[in-house]
C-alpha cells in the first residue's frame, strides 16, 4: 500500500514533466534536451529560495527560471538557426553553472529544517498533504496545458509541429510560435523539479541526469494505454504514463535482484524498445510477406 | 494591383551552375486580373510565386502589391497579403489537425487574440457554408482529420484556407496536377467559383496550355526567365495550342520542349 501510494505521489508529481516533454516531444516533434537543465534549474531554485523562507514563491519563481531555459533553446533554434538537438545541448550544458550557483556552489542542498508547502497546509498532516498537493498541481498543470492547446496560439504551435512550411505561409511567425512552446514546457519541467526538491527534502543537481529519458518513457507507456490520438488525451495519458512507469520502477526496485543504480538503463531499454516497435513491426511485415511469395511460388 | 518591375535574381552565382532564374521582368496586374501562366521546365513559374511569395528576396527590382511595397517586406508578413497554393496537396494543410481547426487557423491568423478559443461558434458556422458551396460533403466533415481526406479534398480545403479571408492576390502554383483528371476538373471547377464570386486577383501556372488558354482573362507565356508572351482579349480568344507552339519556335528558333506541358487536350 505504502509503494502504491508513494509511487501515485511521484507519478503526479513527475506527471507535470511529462506534460512539459508531451510538448516537446510530441507537438512540437523535437526531443528537447533543455529538460535535463531545466528541471535541475526549477529544483535549485525552488530549493534555493524555499530555504530562505519563501516555499510558495519558489514555485513561481521556478516556473519562470524554467520558462527562460526554454526561451534560450528556442532563441538558439530559431533566431540562430542551431540544430534543434544541440541547442538543447548547449543550454542544459550552461545550466550546470548556473544551478551550481543557484545552490551556492554546491552539488546539493538540504531543506530538512526549512518549511515546505508540505508542512503549510492547515488541517493536514505532512503525510497527507504529500498526497494532496501532487493531485492539486498536477490537475492544474493538465487542465492549463489542455485548454492552453484549445486556443488560437496553441493551434498556431501544434500547427508549427505538424507542418511547419504551411504555418510560415500562412503569415504565423513560427520562430515565436516555438520559443513559447519551449517556455511552456520548460516551465512546466521546472514546475515538476521545485515540486520535486520541496517533496523530497533536498536538492541534488544530479537527480535531473537522465530526466528526459524518464519523461519520454511516460509519454510513451501513456501512448501504449491509450494509443496515439488528440493532443487532450495526450497530455492525459502523458500523466497516467508517469504513474504507471513510478509504479513499475517501484516494483522493480522492490522485487527484483537490481540494485537502484540500474534503473535508468531499464527506462532507456523501455523508450528505444518503444521507439524502436514501428520498425520491428516492418521487419516482421516483410519478413511474412517474403515466406507467403516463397510458399505460394 | 500587382506590379514587378525590373525583377532578377540569380542562382549560384559566380559558379559554374549559375542560372538567371528572372531575368529583368516586369509585369503588371490590374485589380480582378485571372492570369494563366504556361513554360517549359526551368522558365522562372515557380521562382515568380517565390519572389512574389518572399521565398528569396530579389537580387534586383521592385515588387508592388496593391501600393505596398513587399521587395523587402518578410515572407510571413507577405502571407497576409497573398494567398498561395502548392501542386503537392501534402503541402498546405497541418494532416493531424482537423478541417476545422486547419480553416480557423486561416481565418483568425491576423485577427485573432491569441488566448482566445478557436474555433469559434462563429467561424464554425462560416466554414460550414464555404465548404457547401464546394459540393463535396466536407461540411459534413469538420472534425476529421485533414490527414484522411483524398488529394482533391485536401487541395479544396487548402484553396479555402487561402481564400477564407479575402487576399489581394491569390497564386496557383499547378494545384490540379497531382490529381486524377475528374478530381483535377472538380478542383478547377471550384478554383474558377471561388475567384469569379470573391472577384479575386489571381495568376495560375498550368502545364495545360489549352486550359490556360481557355481560363481566366490573360496567358503570359514564360520563357528562361522572362516574359516571351503576353495575351488577352481578342487575340487570345483566337489563339490555339499549334498557333502559340509556331509562335514560340519563331521566336525562340527552337521547339517547345518540356515532358509535363500538355500539348493537346
Amino acid at each position: 500500500m505504502k509503494l502504491l501510494i508513494d509511487s501515485i505521489q511521484l507519478g503526479l508529481l513527475y506527471g507535470v514533466m511529462a506534460l512539459g516533454i508531451y510538448i516537446s516531444f510530441r507537438i512540437l516533434a523535437v526531443p528537447d534536451l533543455t529538460t535535463e537543465g531545466s528541471f535541475a534549474f526549477g529544483l535549485s531554485v525552488s530549493a534555493a529560495v524555499t530555504s530562505l523562507g519563501h516555499p510558495v514563491l519558489a514555485l513561481p519563481a521556478a516556473v519562470l527560471a524554467g520558462a527562460a531555459a526554454g526561451a534560450v533553446t528556442g532563441l538558439l533554434q530559431t533566431r540562430w538557426k542551431i540544430h534543434p538537438i544541440l541547442s538543447g545541448i548547449i543550454t542544459m550544458s550552461g545550466l550546470y553553472s548556473v544551478n551550481l550557483s543557484v545552490l551556492g556552489g554546491a552539488p546539493n542542498l538540504t531543506l530538512v529544517r526549512a518549511v515546505t508547502i508540505f508542512k503549510l497546509l492547515p488541517f493536514l498532516s505532512k503525510n497527507d498533504a504529500k498526497t494532496v498537493l501532487p493531485v492539486f498541481f498536477a490537475c492544474l498543470c493538465l487542465a492549463v496545458s489542455i485548454l492552453f492547446f484549445k486556443t488560437h496560439l496553441g493551434m498556431c504551435i501544434r500547427a508549427v509541429g505538424d507542418n511547419e512550411d504551411m504555418v510560415r505561409a500562412s503569415s504565423i511567425h513560427t520562430g515565436r510560435c516555438k520559443i513559447i512552446a519551449f517556455c511552456v514546457s520548460n516551465g512546466l519541467i521546472a514546475l515538476s523539479g521545485a515540486l520535486i526538491a520541496q517533496y523530497q527534502g533536498y536538492a541534488d543537481i544530479s537527480s535531473s541526469t537522465g530526466i528526459l529519458v524518464v519523461g519520454l518513457a511516460s509519454v510513451i507507456i501513456g501512448e501504449a494505454v491509450f494509443g496515439r490520438r488528440g493532443v487532450t488525451v495526450g497530455f492525459l495519458s502523458s500523466v497516467v504514463g508517469s504513474l504507471l512507469y513510478r509504479y513499475i520502477i517501484a516494483l522493480a526496485t522492490r522485487y527484483s535482484p537490481l540494485p537502484a543504480h540500474m534503473l535508468r538503463i531499464v527506462s532507456a531499454l523501455i523508450v528505444a524498445l518503444a521507439l524502436a516497435l514501428p520498425a520491428f513491426r516492418e521487419r516482421i511485415g516483410l519478413a511474412r510477406l517474403r515466406k507467403g511469395d516463397e510458399r505460394n511460388a | 494591383m500587382l506590379e514587378i518591375t525590373n525583377a532578377v535574381k540569380v542562382f549560384a552565382k559566380g559558379t559554374p551552375i549559375e542560372h538567371t532564374a528572372l531575368n529583368h521582368l516586369n509585369l503588371t496586374l490590374t485589380d480582378g486580373e485571372f492570369v494563366t501562366v504556361i513554360g517549359s521546365n526551368g522558365a522562372g513559374k515557380s521562382t515568380l510565386f517565390n519572389a512574389i511569395c518572399g521565398t528569396f528576396l530579389l537580387d534586383k527590382g521592385r515588387i508592388l502589391l496593391d501600393g505596398t511595397d513587399l521587395t523587402h517586406m518578410p515572407e510571413h508578413k507577405r502571407a497576409l497579403m497573398i494567398g498561395r497554393v502548392f501542386q503537392d496537396p501534402m503541402k498546405g494543410t497541418a494532416p493531424h489537425m482537423t478541417i476545422e481547426e486547419n480553416l480557423s487557423l486561416a481565418h483568425s491568423r491576423s485577427t485573432a487574440r491569441p488566448l482566445s478559443f478557436a474555433p469559434s461558434k462563429k467561424q464554425t458556422a462560416l466554414f460550414r457554408d464555404r465548404l457547401a458551396a464546394f459540393h463535396m460533403g466536407l461540411e459534413d466533415r469538420m472534425k476529421t482529420q485533414v490527414g484522411l481526406l483524398s488529394g482533391g479534398e485536401r487541395q479544396a480545403v487548402t484553396l479555402l484556407m487561402c481564400t477564407i479571408v479575402t487576399p489581394k492576390l491569390l497564386l496557383l502554383d499547378e494545384h490540379t496536377a497531382a490529381l486524377d483528371p475528374a478530381t483535377a476538373e472538380q478542383v478547377m471547377e471550384i478554383t474558377r467559383k471561388t475567384v469569379e464570386t470573391y472577384r479575386l486577383t489571381t495568376m495560375m501556372i498550368t502545364h495545360n496550355i489549352s486550359q490556360a488558354l481557355t481560363t481566366g482573362t490573360r496567358t503570359l507565356m514564360m520563357d528562361e526567365g522572362e516574359v516571351l508572351f503576353d495575351m488577352d482579349g481578342a487575340g487570345r480568344a483566337r489563339m490555339t495550342v499549334d498557333d502559340l507552339m509556331r509562335m514560340y519556335s519563331g521566336t525562340r528558333h527552337k521547339a517547345l520542349d518540356s515532358d509535363r506541358m500538355l500539348l493537346k487536350k
